[in-house]
């Protein structure tokens, strides 16, 4: 049974940086925009939080570090995209390379530090409890967060007037602008808002995950979480479910090898970079439910008319 | 206010203009960057920039790492015009390396001059069967290339590290992660005495000159240049989405695998799991550079070798972190694409208005 525990806390821990970014995205995509940075947006956030949490010795200081400088990232994917109105298959793929950049040359003295244990709940009685106590109660602050975003996300647009307009702008812009909503800004804002997610989720791995800074220790993740968007047809709840099947497969690497199963390690590394493929195939091949469930401005650039 | 306006027809001055106001922004923010770092900036961009081209050494090094950027570069702009992003053209170089050396260590015993042709196109066809899943899956399951291939690159690097540490490890080394070296018939002849420039250099610019060929001269590149501008009128006219979308992903894939041998067996001259330094990557922002075009792209190519090679000796002189080289191109990407507007869009000082 306790084994059992610390596999669920394990998987909980893997895919906590994936709720973050994959929640992120799929705002930014149902407002329809497609941004290719999260890589790039979540190893600046890695390296914000951590660097600053070194710094000051306060956790809550370096997760407000990485949201600034995940919505700064966005910001610049904006300015090109919606401003400038750059491809945004390209700006995304050109902002994932200056992210990956920018934290190597930000870390570069950072390296080999660690940031110690980040502060997790703890209630009297619950928390104590044997099995579930550990796993319901006494998981870290940015856990409990990373679900009440997914449940806010899902009310967002569900319930909400501007979880409606942001829908509409992704569905047609056009018809959008005609009606009078401003679509630029509302993009700029959904911007901002997956900008500050990747950057959480890059200081969830580097803060609390690991933690200490690694260059490219984002090692593909902001990729998963892209295609985690797709797996979950845009929809905030599936995305959640998709990430914590990517922290079991995680997992199962990590402790395949502790059940004794004779492979070198580099093939079992493989295993999530393929078993995204595998999800995507399966997703993607009903191209009829595909291009029922994206955003149908996905990618399109607006230019209102004048 | 500053007011954009569409241009009627995209402007030919600027398509040329707007890599060259890139390149400028670019170095005026580098100066910010290396003032932020402490460094002198000006004797820094002069390092990185212009010091390489003073030297013979620099200028022939120039080329043994503008081969790969533009051989991948050819390659990835093709698909680009049509819509097709490969960007996992880092995975079908180390595909490709991984072929080609596999090839020189299964005949290591053996010398003659077919050894090193046959290497190549054992590294073309290791490049193009990587890049074959992501086009399989996207013709046949519809999945996203983007991603497919993106995944693909992990694989690779997992792979070639797993098959170092494995069965290509030299027997005969000290247990370290490396192949055999490659033997003389198994390594690319040097151009010019004393320098690494090696004659896979001709062969890119033989792959530039193609290209050219092919996208200017030949009806599928015209067919590709219109499923990329207008999808709906390739498919009136017949043209196979499908068959555009193999053919741009087996010849990047065939070019990125031809840069991994050329690498392996050039400047390398053996497997190792360090073979890929983001060339496969590099090459993205190249293409761009160069304007999706063939002459573009071996100015680009060159152009971002530059930068890697003052990128180093910079590094070396004044101590600068090697992540440096990395923002410098980062940032070359984001203005080339921030200036692309110019292209379509002429900037107006106009007065305000009531409703924007």
């Amino acid at each position: 049974m306790e084994l059992v525990v610390n596999i669920l806390l394990g998987i909980v821990i893997a895919a906590t940086p994936l709720v973050f970014a994959a929640i992120g995205e799929l705002v930014v995509e149902k407002s329809g925009v497609l941004n290719l940075g999260v890589e790039g947006m979540m190893i600046v956030g890695a390296i914000a939080g951590f660097s600053v949490t070194i710094q000051t010795g306060n956790y809550l200081a370096g997760v407000v570090a990485a949201l600034v400088a995940g919505a700064l990232m966005a910001l610049l994917f904006g300015v090109l995209t919606q401003t400038l109105l750059a491809n945004q298959v390209a700006t995304g793929l050109a902002l994932t390379m200056f992210g990956l950049g920018l934290a190597a040359l930000w870390g570069q003295d950072y390296s080999g530090k660690a940031a110690g244990n980040f502060p997790k709940l703890d209630i009297p009685v619950l928390s104590d409890l044997p099995l579930v106590g550990k796993l319901l109660f006494g998981q870290d602050y940015l856990v409990y967060l990373s679900i009440l975003l997914v449940v806010g996300v899902s009310w967002f647009f569900r319930k909400t007037r501007g979880g409606l307009i942001i829908r509409a702008i992704g569905e047609n812009h056009d018809a959008a602008h005609a009606i009078g909503y401003p679509v630029v800004f509302y993009r700029y804002l959904t911007l901002l808002f997956g900008g500050a997610c990747a950057g959480l989720g890059g200081a969830y791995l580097s803060v609390v995950q690991t933690p200490f800074w690694a260059e490219g220790m984002t090692a593909g993740r902001g990729w998963i979480a892209l295609a985690l968007v797709v797996f979950a047809a845009w929809r905030p709840g599936r995305a959640l479910l998709g990430a914590y099947l990517f922290g079991g497969i995680t997992i199962l690497q990590l402790h395949s090898q502790g059940f004794g199963v004779k492979v070198e390690a580099q093939y079992l590394s493989m295993l999530p970079y393929l078993a995204t493929i595998a999800v995507l195939v399966i997703i993607s091949s009903d191209r009829l439910k595909v291009k029922l469930n994206a955003p149908a401005c996905l990618t399109q650039p607006f230019r209102a008319a004048t | 206010m500053l007011r954009l306006e569409p241009r009627r027809e995209p402007s030919k001055a600027m398509q040329v203009l707007t890599p060259v106001f890139a390149v400028a922004l670019t170095i005026i923010a580098g100066l910010v960057l290396f003032t932020i770092l402490g460094k002198d900036p000006f004797r820094a961009i002069w390092l990185i920039f212009f010091e390489p081209l003073t030297q013979t050494y620099a200028l022939a090094e120039l080329t043994v790492k503008g081969t790969p950027l533009i051989l991948i570069g050819a390659g990835l702009a093709m698909g680009f015009r049509a819509g097709v992003w490969n960007i996992g053209a880092e995975g079908q170089f180390v595909a490709g390396a991984l072929a080609g050396g596999s090839v020189a260590l299964a005949l290591h015993e053996t010398a003659g001059l077919w050894i090193m042709p046959l290497m190549c196109l054992a590294g073309m066809l290791g490049g193009m069967a990587w890049a074959a899943v992501p086009a399989f899956l996207r013709t046949r399951f519809n999945a996203n290339e983007i991603l497919t291939s993106l995944m693909l690159v992990y694989v690779a690097i997992l792979l070639l590290s797993a098959l170092v540490h494995g069965p290509l490890r030299d027997p005969e080394g000290l247990n370290f992660p490396e192949s055999r070296l490659f033997s003389e018939s198994m390594t690319l002849p040097i151009l010019i005495e004393g320098t690494r420039a090696h004659v896979g250099f001709i062969l890119a610019l033989l792959a530039i000159a193609v290209a050219w060929l092919f996208m200017e001269r030949h009806l599928l590149g015209f067919q590709i240049k219109v499923q990329g501008q207008a999808p709906l009128a390739a498919r009136f006219a017949g043209y196979s989405e499908k068959r555009i979308v193999w053919l741009c992903l087996l010849t990047s894939g065939a070019l990125a695998g031809l840069a991994g041998t050329i690498e392996a067996a050039g400047p390398v001259g053996q497997l190792v799991p360090a073979l890929p330094i983001g060339y496969g990557f590099t090459a993205i922002i190249v293409a761009f550079l160069g304007r999706l075009h063939p002459f573009g792209i071996l100015l680009g190519g060159l152009l971002m070798a530059l930068t890697y090679i003052g990128g180093e000796a910079a590094q070396i002189a004044m101590s600068l972190p090697s992540a440096t080289t990395r923002v410098f191109q980062g940032m070359l990407l984001f203005f080339l694409l921030a200036m692309d507007v110019l292209v379509g869009s002429r900037i107006r000082w106009a007065p305000r208005q009531a409703a924007g």
